[in-house]
């Protein structure tokens, strides 16, 4: 004989829910992280004291003083100029006399990626030997630094973005890490492009603080 | 006295709210996955600067935050109001550089991690626009001795309206 099993009652059941969710909403956070990912240069080895001697058309010196006026190259400049100059510092198009040395490297793509590429993959071509020196002074504000830093990073990110798209006809960003074959690609394109930002030592520049 | 006047006066009709638990829950469940829960209290303030080439920061468990910037209130009370640093969850009230804590700080946080990723280990440098770099030098330095030598610059998403203009 059947009895009638007696019903909880579930009108206090989205209560409780309601109040579960709002617990969620106050003590959790939405954003995700973001910012510009840089590597810092290793702490030099104790008889590695000897500089290493850089040509001087290899290195555009960018500097910013204590009161945040940004100098490239001896010349003061608007941060928004600075990206162009830098490409045009990383791909010495016109072959000048005071932009970095050009040399001839070979670079293996995955055979059969892309149809400007010879058969085998490998790209040759000229990479830059150049080195962006990015100084600051103690009082320079970190917004602004970042934000020179910043214009630096995209002056290479363009240059990666444009060849991936001409070779690879695909956003440099779009390649997928987890494909060994797209990963090849990238590895080879930040041969070509290389991120070569050096942070230099802190010193002071411009007077006393 | 028409068959339409009966149908009123019954009661007035309830809306079932059988399933409300049901989508209540599932937007419970939306928020516990797809947010974190907030496990320091940031006592500096720090107001990150924006810029266009931001990723986002992959594999939280590879990464320890330190901030930089001018204690909030209750904080500057005790400490003053100069720009002080936070690792993780400790605010250094110490004078002057603090080498020994980061170092201290670097090593803790590198032994929690597997073996796989000890060298993978990144430094989210969340750091007020306003501090003056001599304080971010520091830490620097002291990050580079200690050899954790992948640092994010913390910084917001900023749109340009020319975009990518070449």
């Amino acid at each position: 004989m059947a009895r009638e099993t007696p019903e909880v009652n579930g009108g206090s059941l989205a209560d409780i829910a309601f109040l579960l969710l709002i617990f969620f909403l106050v003590t959790t956070t939405m954003d995700i992280d973001t910012g510009i990912t840089r590597l810092l240069p290793p702490e030099p080895e104790e008889e590695q004291e000897t500089q290493v001697q850089v040509n001087k058309r290899n290195v555009l010196v960018v500097l910013l003083n204590r009161s945040d006026r940004l100098m490239v190259g001896g010349e003061e400049m608007d941060r928004l100029e600075l990206k162009d100059e830098v490409i045009e510092f990383f791909t010495n198009p016109l072959n000048k006399e005071d932009l970095p040395v050009m040399e001839d490297t070979e670079v293996q793509f995955p055979p059969g990626s892309s149809t400007l590429l010879p058969p085998d993959g490998v790209w040759r071509g000229k990479v830059s030997k150049g080195v962006i020196s990015l100084q600051n002074d103690r009082s320079t504000t970190y917004g602004k630094y970042l934000q020179v830093q910043n214009e630096l990073v995209a002056a290479v990110n363009t240059l990666r973005n444009d060849f991936c798209k001409l070779y690879f006809d695909k956003d440099y960003d779009d390649l997928n890490t987890n494909n060994p074959v797209e990963e090849e690609i990238q590895e080879g394109i930040r041969q070509i492009y290389k991120m070569n930002i050096s942070e230099s030592e802190p010193k002071n520049i411009g007077g006393r603080n | 006295m028409s068959k339409f006047a009966r149908k009123k006066g019954k009661g007035s009709q309830s809306i079932n709210t059988a399933s409300l638990p049901d989508i209540v829950f599932m937007l419970l469940f939306f928020f516990m996955v797809a947010t974190t829960m907030r496990e320091t209290e940031v006592q500096v303030r720090v107001r990150v600067p924006e810029a266009t080439e931001v990723k986002k920061l992959e594999k939280k468990s590879l990464v320890s935050y330190i901030y930089i910037g001018r204690p909030v209130a209750h904080v500057a009370r005790m400490y003053g109001t100069e720009p002080l640093i936070q690792l993780n969850d400790k605010l250094v009230s110490e004078e002057g550089i603090p080498y020994e804590s980061i170092q201290d700080f670097v090593l803790f946080e590198r032994e929690k991690l597997p073996e796989s990723d000890k060298n993978r280990m990144t430094m989210s440098l969340r750091i007020d626009e306003n501090i003056s770099m001599g304080k971010v030098d520091d830490v620097k330095q002291a990050l580079r001795r200690a050899k954790a030598l992948i640092i994010n610059y913390s910084a917001r998403k900023e749109y340009r309206d020319q975009g990518r203009q070449r």
